[in-house]
């Protein structure tokens, strides 16, 4: 990082041209403006490759998207909403080891949110400790006071859960956000794949990459592990339906799985136990891996304005007869707020110091920290502890000083709604873009299930900003998605 | 297999045929347009909306070509080929991890291709090619369902959708030629030959009628190949024997008894077409008889929705 001024003066030879290097970490070059080891195959590749025939195959990937209807739903239009997630054609690169560090960090972190939130619906020892304050929890949306002392099969409350991963300038990966309420993706990351190996096949069999394919059998396997005593449990995937953004990861996954996809209106529960209408009667349902959130899941327990969901299935559960992925009551501990104390839970409950790092973060509840942030909205991001997808969002250095009096009157009506963070540099990584290779920012979020043991398919999805400079990388704030290839 | 799901395939099902069948129609009448002086012309385009029983149907007086663009390309009207195809791949949507990937995928470029053509509106130069293309379209989709998709009952709920459209759909256009083949006193008319010709090739049956008939054209013979043939698949008992033969397969498959409401209505609409004779059906009055198949198809769709998708729970959780 010493000599910023000679790299970014430093002319790269075409297709690079317009390549960017500066403070943030770039997961192509080094510093010098030499490709790194991993990236060697790639960057003569790219060196190599007439544009014409690079633009030829991102064409061809497109297409590839379109006419498998890989696409995503963006609210709040009445025409074409639906809509290709856009797609990067040059793979993203992990090497092995750097590979290993986030196995086991992940690992280690969902085993210990995963104890934690069991203590927290029963003895709630680390609130007697004094670990966390009461009020932290208490005052979260997503705390379900109906979980209290319910059981949950072999005590897995989050089965499945998506943490999204950032590159810090040194290097490192550090932890931006849990997700352990109805993480999606996982599909997009499965697509990618495909379409690389169509798109690149010499190039990726050469590099050594590996398979991500087994995902819908890991899956399984998790949702199965849910259902011990049951001989052939009845597995089911319980979609919002056709309208919702994620709809078509929601039918791949069933297919993977070869699982039916039902929507609440497909189930009703008689006598505590949840059936499916099938042409051939009803059928008893043992696992529901649900992509509805809690609030829409049971009109009788939760939000009653919905038909999403199901009618009596949370006297179901309680009685034991279904199980649920996730369980209900997970958001408490993706709260961004909570956020700032994982160190902490995983220190107390496994005694170990956290493998991957958080980003620094300010509680807006706590009078030094928050009188901090609000004399550096400038510099800082502030997020809504509830919010996701991008929205709710405040970039400190790309906003306006209205922006910023906005959000100082929001935080000091409702500080504990709100966290700051320090905008970070996010890594960036070599992009096709308009017949060039720029470089964009990414991040990167691996899949992570928690059944018999946890297991974490070697890759993630790697997210882009693919506006010039933007620091947002969610699907519905105009960021795209390239494959991740996690090496031997 | 989910209610829903079964549901979702029939209609599929159901909404491809009846893109398929509206795009072989407007597609022989503006090639008929051709041949003749335009007298007679919105005549046979009222005939056409008939035939196609268009609920929203557009002045038969208007230039051929606009009435043709609105019945292929026209979303707000309910009848119109874009409409069925919207329809149709809404439904697969809804069941898109139950059909083959290749029929989604077939679909889906379907339905673009023929937005894309309603929206460049290049159509009219060569609209023969245009139609070909639609209906090589829902055939390639058939061929693909018949050899990606597992022969089970979503398989067979896709057939019933298929097979009870077609029944509907061919006797409502012998019903549209009805005045023209026999006269109020029950004898056949010398018809023209052209319109018979016409009305053969609706079906796509005139090849398959010279070979049995050969070119030899009279009312009564096409009004008994077009109903009675049990080799022809566009043929009215043909259809009717592989709704009962499919829906005998979806009994045995989710555990129902053959002797169910809408396998008895399949069965007595295929035993009446294979004993029927024709000149007793011409004699009786051929529009009577066909209103008579309409009836029958209504009551076996209502029969198939209350024994496999909307049954009361009450029901089901005695048996």
């Amino acid at each position: 990082m010493t000599s910023l001024d000679t790299n970014t003066a430093r002319a790269f030879d075409p297709p690079f041209t317009n390549y960017q290097l500066d403070a943030a970490y770039d997961e192509m070059f080094e510093p010098s403006g030499q490709p790194r080891a991993s990236y060697q195959g790639l960057h003569q590749r790219l060196a190599e490759m007439p544009p014409e025939e690079l633009r030829r195959r991102q064409q061809a990937a497109d297409l590839s998207f379109l006419h498998q209807g890989v696409t995503f739903t963006v609210y709040g239009r009445e025409e074409g909403t639906e809509r290709i997630f856009p797609y990067d054609l040059l793979p993203r690169i992990i090497t092995s080891s750097e590979w290993a560090t986030i196995e086991r960090g992940l690992t280690q972190r969902i085993t210990a949110l995963n104890l934690f939130l069991r203590d927290l619906y029963h003895e709630g020892k680390i609130l007697n400790d004094r670990v966390i304050p009461r009020e932290m929890i208490y005052t979260c949306h997503h705390y379900r006071r109906e979980m209290r002392g319910l059981n949950v099969p072999r005590d897995i409350y989050i089965s499945v859960v998506g943490t999204d991963l950032v590159r810090l300038e040194d290097g490192r990966f550090a932890v931006l956000e849990d997700n352990l309420r109805v993480p999606s993706g996982v599909s997009y990351m499965l697509a990618n794949r495909q379409v690389i190996k169509r798109v690149f096949p010499t190039m990726f069999s050469d590099y050594g990459v590996r398979p991500i394919d087994h995902y819908g059998q890991a899956l399984l396997a998790t949702l199965r592990a849910l259902a011990p005593l049951r001989a052939d449990p009845t597995i089911v995937l319980l979609t919002p339906g056709p309208y919702n953004s994620a709809y078509f990861e929601h039918t791949f996954l069933a297919r993977q799985m070869g699982i039916e996809l039902v929507e609440g209106r497909d189930l009703l529960v008689h006598d505590n136990v949840v059936y499916m209408r099938t042409t051939g009667g009803l059928r008893r349902v043992d696992v529901i891996y649900r992509r509805i959130d809690d609030d829409f899941l049971d009109p009788l327990v939760f939000r009653s304005d919905t038909s999403l969901g199901v009618t009596g299935l949370f006297n179901a559960y309680r009685a034991g007869n279904v199980a649920l992925a996730n369980a209900i009551g997970t958001g408490i501990a993706d709260d961004k707020a909570l956020y700032a104390y994982v160190p902490a839970i995983i220190r107390y409950y496994l005694d170990e110091e956290a493998i991957l790092p958080n980003v620094e973060t300010y509680l807006l509840s706590d009078e030094s920290q928050r009188s901090y942030v609000l004399d550096h909205l400038d510099e800082l991001v502030v997020k809504a502890v509830g919010e996701s997808g991008g929205y709710g969002m405040l970039i400190g250095p790309h906003s306006t000083a209205a922006e910023r009096e906005q959000f100082r009157r929001q935080i000091l009506a409702d500080p504990r709604n709100y966290i700051a963070q320090p905008t970070l540099a996010l890594s960036r990584a070599p992009c096709f873009i308009d017949g060039q290779v720029e470089s964009r920012h990414v991040d990167l979020r691996p899949y992570i299930l928690y059944g018999e043991r946890v297991v974490i398919v070697p890759g993630g999805l790697t997210r882009v900003a693919l506006r010039r400079g933007s620091l947002v990388v969610n699907s519905s704030q105009g960021g795209g998605s390239k494959d991740t290839w996690v090496l031997f | 297999m989910l209610s829903r799901v079964a549901e979702s395939l029939y209609w599929m099902s159901r909404y491809l045929e009846r893109a398929e069948h509206t795009a072989r129609l407007v597609d022989l009448n503006l090639n008929l347009m051709l041949d003749q002086s335009p007298a007679p012309g919105d005549r046979r385009w009222q005939r056409l909306l008939t035939a196609l029983m268009v609920t929203q149907p557009p002045d038969a007086k208007e230039d051929a070509y606009n009435v043709a663009q609105t019945l292929t390309f026209d979303l707000s009207n309910r009848s119109s080929i874009v409409a069925y195809m919207t329809a149709a791949r809404e439904n697969a949507r809804q069941v898109r991890e139950q059909i083959s990937s290749e029929m989604w995928e077939e679909l889906n470029q379907l339905f673009l291709q023929i937005k894309r053509a309603g929206i460049e509106n290049t159509w009219q130069a060569q609209p023969h090619h245009f139609f070909r293309g639609v209906k090589d379209g829902a055939h390639l989709f058939q061929g693909i369902t018949d050899s990606t998709l597992s022969h089970s009952e979503g398989w067979h709920f896709i057939q019933v959708g298929r097979f009870l459209e077609r029944v509907g759909a061919t006797a409502a256009l012998l019903d549209a030629h009805v005045s023209e083949l026999i006269e109020d006193t029950g004898v056949a008319v010398k018809g023209d030959y052209l319109e018979m010709v016409g009305l053969l090739k609706s079906c796509s049956a005139f090849e398959a009628y010279c070979k049995v008939y050969t070119a030899d054209l009279s009312p009564e013979r096409i009004a008994e190949f077009l109903l009675l043939n049990s080799e022809f698949p566009r043929s009215v008992r043909f259809a009717a024997e592989m709704i009962q033969s499919a829906l005998n397969a979806i009994a045995e498959t989710s555990a129902t008894r053959k002797t169910c409401r809408a396998n008895r209505l399949a069965g007595r609409l295929r035993a009446s077409l294979s004993f029927s004779q024709i000149d007793e059906i011409m004699g009786s009055g051929l529009h009577s008889y066909l209103a008579d198949i309409q009836r029958q198809c209504a009551q076996i769709h209502t029969a198939i929705y209350h024994q496999y998708v909307a049954y009361p729970i009450e029901s089901a959780l005695a048996s």
